[in-house]
């Protein structure tokens, strides 16, 4: 009985070793390329771990310019999220609390989210070409804004409705105005919920690829974008991918692993009345 | 202090009326329970008093000023919730501290008020922690430092021990009326609880279906109710109703069940039941008055009639024993002391003490008699 029970644990570890693996593997990769000379990359048989760690491909990356892309995806990423947030917020609270536009306005705003950005980047981009906003910060930021706001809004009415209504009215017997019970109650109540919508909708940003391909130039390049300027017809800068494509990932590790519990909570948040 | 006064007051849901113009006064420092069925709209009332509803019809007045349109913030009352309602990310010392911090008392004067709370619960110990780590019980004592710490004027109690065990919700009952005795404060407390109701109150505000049924000091509305909802929602076990019909027999009133059974009426009761002859009645008749027939000359003189039973049912509870019979086609249950019937099947005299039954009309279900 035991013995069963230890070999079913064992067998149950070396399957998720193997699923792990299977899964790093892509990042192992992308990451030893990033170390590797021209001739490591190139090799075959392939080099699994390169004779010296060099960095060249790198300090190329600086000495380019081309980590702007990764300050621009930052500007861009973060203070839309941040709009996208504050304004999603409280008009989640809105909805959920005061059923502002009636029963289904969240499902008709979360419809919103569905539209395929490709149907919609070229009216837009006649759009910014009157108003001069191709190839700008404000461009980008607002256009991700208004496409990360619906889903802002649903998730967070969500983790709203969760919040037991008695907190409110509680506080707003003991004397809070219903500002003061937003920010003094729903949004602590909430912070999971904000923090783990923040991310995805920073990771939305952060990757978004069709908006930033057409309404960018050469001065807000975003860090997707940026990427493909190293696909040639005749050669493909593979030492530059990995290395930009690794620096790319920084920021968003950074970020999942600082918020992985509101993440984790987040997702499962409402699954289980406790 | 504060005298509470509502005057025609109805709320609707849509097209429900939760609130059929209620009339009502409480006088200042009195302890009021609205009590009734789930849905009767006790908790919409007891809502609409802190400002969290707002009403269609009439006025609310505290200490003779409309409050109608006053926010909850402004009327100056407190109120202690059924699921505590505590801050799951403050510690207690702010959970208590939150009132008064929104409206920005000094903080000399919140550490004092927060330490006299704590204090008149038995929770200064727990101050440094976090709802999370406290008992139900405790959870509660601090929902409650909450409302008292502020100076409000009137407290409200929405079905505050409905989510504590047994033991624990007599403890908190006697504690909130002892806090009742110690601040003299207006309050109004809501249960479904006939129990509760009966032992807080200074006044029952009995509901049903958005309406008071009736209201008045708990031994009144137990022993003069006025409609056969009050009798019925009053008393554990609850009293007992049973389709019979009034009959003379020999000059003297008696009910007629349809097993043939009767009781007789002693004669003082016979001028107030004249009309009644020949028609159906509901009688009433609480567990508590239906006792063991013990000889002639008892029952004579306490104004019983004898009534031979078997007993169907055997429910021992320790102090008493709730034992069931038939009386026509309707299960009565009789409070008796303990091993007075042991075990089903048993026949046995019992005395219905008929000077204290009551009598209801079928139709209008109204108190006859």
């Amino acid at each position: 009985m035991r013995a069963d029970k230890g070999t079913g644990l064992a067998i149950r570890y070396v399957v998720a070793i193997a699923i792990t693996l299977i899964f790093l593997f892509p990042i192992y990769w992308l990451a030893i390329i990033s170390f590797k000379t021209p001739n490591e990359i190139f090799a075959f048989p392939p080099v699994w771990w390169p004779e010296a760690i060099q960095f060249a491909n790198y300090r190329v990356l600086f000495k380019d310019g081309d980590v702007d892309a990764i300050w621009n995806s930052l500007v861009i990423a973060g203070v839309s999220t941040t709009v996208a947030m504050f304004f999603g917020t409280m008009c989640a609270y809105s909805i959920a609390r005061f059923r502002t536009g009636g029963n289904f306005l969240g499902e008709w705003i979360i419809s919103n989210r569905m539209i395929p950005p490709i149907a919609i980047v070229f009216p837009i981009f006649l759009l910014y070409v009157r108003l001069g906003w191709v190839d700008t910060y404000i461009g980008l930021i607002l256009l991700y804004t208004a496409f990360n706001l619906p889903y802002v809004i649903w998730m967070m009415r969500g983790y709203i409705l969760d919040i037991p209504i008695e907190l409110e009215e509680s506080a707003l017997v003991d004397g809070c105005s219903r500002w003061r019970v937003f920010v003094k109650v729903v949004l602590p109540m909430a912070r999971g919920g904000i923090f783990a919508t923040a991310v995805f909708t920073f990771i939305f940003a952060w990757n978004e690829f069709i908006f930033a391909l057409v309404l960018t130039r050469s001065n807000v390049t975003t860090f997707p974008v940026q990427v493909t300027h190293y696909f040639g017809v005749d050669s493909t800068f593979w030492a530059k991918i990995s290395a930009m494509s690794m620096l790319g990932m920084v920021p968003i590790f950074i970020v999942v692993a600082a918020m992985q519990k509101f993440i984790v909570r987040g997702i499962s948040l409402g699954a289980v009345k406790g | 202090m504060a005298q509470l006064s509502i005057k025609g007051l109805r709320k609707l849901y849509g097209r429900v009326e939760a609130l059929k113009g209620i009339n009502l006064e409480i006088p200042d420092g009195e302890f009021c329970v609205f009590v009734g069925p789930s849905g009767c709209g006790k908790s919409t009332l007891l809502r609409t008093i802190a400002g969290l509803e707002d009403i269609n019809d009439g006025a609310i007045e505290i200490d003779g000023e409309v409050v109608n349109d006053l926010r909850p913030r402004d009327r100056n009352i407190a109120m202690v919730f059924q699921n505590y309602a505590l801050y799951p990310y403050l510690n207690v010392y702010e959970n208590i501290a939150f009132g008064l911090r929104s409206r920005k008392a000094p903080a000399a004067e919140i550490s004092k008020r927060v330490s006299e709370a704590a204090e008149m619960l038995g929770i200064e110990a727990l101050l440094d922690r976090m709802p999370r780590q406290l008992s139900g019980g405790q959870r509660q004592r601090v929902a409650i430092g909450r409302a008292v710490v502020r100076d409000a004027r009137l407290f409200l109690f929405d079905e505050p021990l409905s989510n504590l065990d047994a033991q624990l919700r007599d403890g908190m009952r006697a504690e909130i009326k002892r806090l009742h005795q110690d601040m003299g404060k207006t309050m109004v407390y809501v249960t479904h609880d006939q129990i509760e109701a009966m032992t807080l109150a200074d006044r029952i505000v009995l509901m049903r279906d958005g309406i008071i049924e009736q209201q008045g000091a708990p031994l009144d509305l137990f022993e003069r109710p006025t409609n056969r909802f009050v009798a019925g929602f009053l008393g554990s076990p609850q009293m007992n109703f049973v389709t019979t019909r009034i009959v003379k027999d020999d000059g003297a009133l008696v009910l007629q069940f349809d097993d043939g059974r009767k009781l007789t009426f002693d004669e003082s009761r016979h001028a107030a039941l004249n009309d009644w002859i020949g028609r159906d009645v509901i009688l009433g008749v609480r567990p508590e008055h239906i006792t063991r027939a013990m000889g002639e000359a008892t029952q004579a003189a306490s104004g019983g009639a004898v009534l031979p039973v078997v007993i169907e049912l055997v429910e021992p509870t320790g102090t008493r024993t709730y034992v069931q019979f038939r009386l026509g086609p309707t299960a009565v249950t009789a409070e008796l002391p303990s091993h007075v019937v042991d075990r089903p099947g048993t026949t046995i005299d019992l005395l219905v003490d008929m000077n204290r039954v009551m009598l209801f009309d079928p139709e209008t279900e109204n108190v006859i008699a």
